[in-house]
């Protein structure tokens, strides 16, 4: 990602402040969920690879690395867009604490909250991918506006089935 | 036609837009003629749903038209299954039955009135019409050339693979399944292609729309996630591979737990799971790849070893505690007979039993898809020759599909589109490579004796071999000899796929057609004759037993409550009527009393040579019961001492006194004269003297005696049991009316 592209997208304002409510809307209803099993798996690895042969420095470099280069270089809207898949996130691991401590017992109830939190987390990082300047090249028949079009729409379809499934 | 005429013809093929109206007009004969070809079974015999399962569709589209869509979602069937009863609403693939319910009301609506059932007989032909438009589509994804498109719309049309499954009267979910299978892929591959949200979440809400019309939605679950990992073995990992996979599967496996039959199954049978792990892979590399953009390549080396190899780990850990667990169901029994071809043989008899779960005789492949078979490896060569992302699907696809059509008979269904779009590709190759490699007069595109012009003008188009230029190609004789032969191949195969389907595809099966001496048509209507007598002639909630296969059948023609159908949802269930069927009639009593059976329905086809009648399938019957109940029924004592299946004097003694035997042969030695009765299926002559039955009593025997229905007795008045009471009987009998068979049968005892 090159740091000179920032902020030179020319989405509209109000584009990515519906993209936060119908986010954060989604967000507040009874389900919710997780997942990526990316970032808990980042940690995992991080603690890991701490106590495993390569040394601390390296590991601190790389995520003060990751750290200096997505504070430099992500523009303000996709910010917000990853606000919102780490509540996704959030709130798919609180679900899925939930089900192993207390059990699944609703079990429609549980999947659908679940599925809605991943679902959502991954149309939501769609739109992040599909939005992103250096990935341009790659969807050369979406642009952003219709990007944005597209999550709303696969929002809603996932978000019926969900509370078609919730019981 | 004179030149100018032939002239302004050609230029008609030119502008952008005939050509389109071209493709038009040409798609919808293309249509016509798919629909057509299975109109054969209408037209040889009558407007009639077939065989077995369609009549449980067509009863459960007639319960849904009539009772609306919310009782039909909570259907609970009180008259299959007696006693237990079966939750129909829940356990089947609603798809079919709501597409010709919707059919239905919106005819209606548009004050069409037409009939419930001429909707199911005709839905299938009409939904081959949209496979081949589908498969048109898909095949356009693959090759810039629209020829090779329609070639693919006109094989997936007429091909005999897909027409077994699909002519009318067929109404069967594979009827509509294939359609959705074909879209879905198309879909798949249009949302790969542009990396787009919409097109993944159309191709989740179609494989929605597959999961509830047909079990072999299976298929799709597998194969996408297996073309998303060889691509990303390829090295072909993209953002648009990320975007298209995870919405189809996020949207797509909720979309499929809305079915009941369904339900939770996405996230805990192992058949899921390369779905579910791939989908996880996908976000470890989507977020792989994010770092690998944010950070130097030094360190994101070292970053990604510790990375993967400990999410991999714990992955692994995950899955193998999870299964060993029991949190995630180990593979069906129908599954691993897809890797084991002789699993269920040894462990599931119930599913070895069914003749379409067979692996498949190679004859089968030439004989369901002629041509196309071996125009499939060239089809796939060249799809590895360009090996974009769409034709690494077609080549997963044809390997896949090939294996599962080795290993069963009813999967070929499966493989016939990848063949038809392979085929399709291979052939418009050939034909553009061969037709357009010259010619500037473009009334010379179609005839073959015209393209001698323009020898040394420079191919335009055509294949990548004839980039090097090859001068022998472009004389008149190899292009006609090529292109000839191709038509006489496609000509032979449109002769061949008629052929096949007016022969093998188009019988109802419940109607049986013979020829007469001289030569005129006969049809054999037993079944629908017993089954009108079971109508009118039973008490409204008499139980009927017979062998699963004729469940449906009864259920549908007879509106008779069955113990047992096609269904085959519990095995000892139909064990039970399996060894009632196997074993003796004391035996065999108690237990038709207990499951309050009233008439006992067999097939018997040795008087008119119907080869697949009950004593055929009652071997099947025995392993069955034998599984359940090894001690009571044995498959090694309905062989004779040498390992025979005799029917004839050398049977064996438990043969002679099944309930089945004696079901099949009561009274048929009245038919000939005396010493002379003769199986025709067996090909053996009967016993002189006959079998008795002590519990059941005739009560119905078709035309051709291929249906025989016996209705059990009830308990004897004075608590005699039943064998000395008949024998009472016949003594009686013997006093008053010496002229039955009665006192030949007394000299025996």
């Amino acid at each position: 990602m090159a740091p000179k592209n920032r902020n030179n997208r020319d989405v509209t304002p109000s584009a990515a402040s519906t993209a936060q409510t119908s986010a954060t809307s989604s967000g507040s209803t009874p389900q919710a969920a997780i997942s990526n099993p990316a970032k808990p798996a980042v940690n995992k690895s991080v603690s890991s690879s701490s106590s495993s042969s390569s040394s601390k420095q390296d590991w601190n470099a790389v995520v003060m690395n990751l750290a200096n280069s997505y504070r430099d270089s992500t523009p303000q809207r996709t910010k917000l867009i990853d606000a919102f898949m780490a509540f996704l996130v959030v709130a798919g691991t609180l679900q899925f604490l939930y089900c192993v401590v207390a059990g699944n017992y609703p079990f429609n109830a549980f999947l659908s909250g679940f599925s809605a939190t991943v679902g959502q987390f991954v149309l939501t990082a769609s739109l992040r991918i599909q939005t992103t300047e250096a990935n341009k090249s790659d969807f050369p028949s979406v642009s952003p506006e219709r990007a944005f079009a597209d999550f709303v729409f696969c929002s809603l379809i996932l978000h019926f089935f969900c509370v078609n499934f919730i019981n | 036609m004179s030149v100018d005429s032939l002239q302004t013809l050609a230029n008609v093929g030119k502008g952008e837009s005939t050509r389109t109206t071209l493709r038009v007009v040409i798609l919808f004969l293309i249509a016509g003629a798919a629909i057509a070809s299975r109109l054969f079974s209408v037209i040889r015999f009558e407007s009639i749903i077939h065989e077995f399962d369609p009549w449980f569709n067509f009863r459960a589209t007639k319960y849904l038209v009539a009772n609306g869509f919310y009782n039909f979602w909570d259907w609970f069937d009180d008259r299959t299954w007696h006693p237990l009863g079966r939750v129909t609403g829940g356990t089947l693939y609603p798809g079919l039955m709501v597409t010709s319910g919707i059919i239905y009301h919106a005819l209606r609506t548009l004050t069409i009135p037409v009939d419930i059932r001429n909707i199911c007989v005709l839905l299938a032909p009409a939904f081959s019409g949209l496979t081949a438009f589908a498969a048109y589509l898909l095949t356009n994804e693959m090759t810039p050339s629209s020829s090779a498109g329609l070639l693919a719309a006109v094989f997936m049309g007429i091909a005999p693979g897909y027409i077994s499954r699909s002519v009318a009267g067929s109404y069967d979910n594979e009827a509509i399944a294939i359609f959705l299978l074909v879209f879905t892929f198309y879909l798949w591959i249009k949302a790969l292609k542009q990396g787009s949200m919409l097109w993944g979440a159309l191709c989740a809400l179609f494989y929605g729309y597959m999961v509830a019309s047909w079990g072999g939605y299976a298929f799709i679950t597998c194969l996408l996630p297996l073309h998303a990992f060889v691509l990303i073995c390829m090295g072909r990992y993209s953002t648009r591979l990320y975007v298209a996979y995870t919405t189809w599967y996020a949207l797509g496996t909720l979309a499929s737990m809305q079915i009941p039959f369904v339900g939770f199954l996405p996230v805990k049978t192992s058949e899921h799971m390369p779905a579910l792990g791939i989908f996880g892979f996908l976000q470890l590399l989507a977020f792989l790849d994010y770092v690998r953009s944010a950070i130097p390549k030094g360190q994101y080396q070292t970053f990604l070893w510790l990375f993967a190899g400990g999410t991999f780990g714990i992955g692994l850990a995950a899955l193998v505690v999870a299964t060993s667990a029991g949190i995630i169901a180990p593979w069906g029994g129908r599954f691993y007979s897809l890797w084991d071809t002789s699993y269920a043989k040894i462990h599931i008899p119930i599913i070895a039993s069914v003749s379409e779960h067979q692996p498949t005789a190679w004859p089968a492949f030439f004989f369901d898809l002629n041509m196309l078979i071996w125009l499939l490896p060239a089809g796939v060569y060249l799809c590895f020759q360009q090996l974009a992302d769409e034709h690494v699907f077609i080549v997963v696809y044809a390997l896949f599909g090939s294996y599962f059509a080795g290993v069963m008979v009813r999967l070929m269904l499966t493989l016939t589109p990848v063949v038809c779009v392979a085929a399709a590709i291979a052939i418009s190759n050939v034909l553009d490579t061969y037709l357009s490699a010259k010619s500037p007069k473009p009334e010379d595109r179609l005839s073959d004796e015209a393209t001698d012009a323009a020898v040394k003008k420079a191919p335009k188009g055509g294949l990548k071999s004839t980039s090097k230029p090859f001068v022998g190609v472009y004389s008149i004789f190899s292009k006609g000899a090529v292109v000839g032969a191709m038509t006489i191949y496609l000509l032979l195969f449109v002769l061949h796929c008629t052929w096949v389907t007016s022969n093998a595809y188009s019988s109802p099966s419940v109607v049986l057609a013979s020829r007469l001496a001289d030569g005129s048509q006969h049809i054999i209507d037993d079944y629908r004759e017993a089954y009108q007598w079971l109508r009118q002639n039973t008490r409204d909630d008499a139980k009927i037993m017979s062998w699963w296969d004729y469940g449906y059948q009864i259920g549908g023609m007879a509106d008779r409550p069955t113990l047992v159908d096609n269904n085959t949802w519990n095995n000892t269930h139909i064990a039970t009527v399996g060894k009632a069927m196997s074993s003796r009639e004391e035996v065999s009593y108690p237990i038709m009393r207990q499951h309050e059976v009233d008439y006992v329905l067999v097939v018997f086809g040795g008087l008119l040579g119907y080869s697949g009648d009950d004593i055929n399938k009652f071997l099947w019957m025995v392993r069955i019961a034998e599984g359940i109940w090894p001690e009571e029924v044995s498959e090694r004592a309905f062989f004779t001492p040498r390992g025979e299946y005799r029917v004839d004097d050398e049977a064996s003694d438990t043969m002679k006194n099944s309930l089945m035997y004696k079901m099949s042969y009561y009274n048929y030695n009245t038919l000939f004269p005396p010493g002379q009765a003769q199986d025709r299926v067996r090909g053996t002559r009967l016993p002189e003297v006959g079998p008795t039955l002590d519990v059941l009593d005739e009560a119905f025997t078709s035309e051709n005696w291929i249906i025989r229905i016996y209705k059990v007795k009830d308990l004897d008045n004075v608590g005699r049991d039943h064998a000395s009471a008949s024998a009472f009987d016949r003594g009686i009998k013997k006093k008053k009316a010496t002229k039955k068979r009665g006192p030949r049968v007394l000299r025996v005892d």
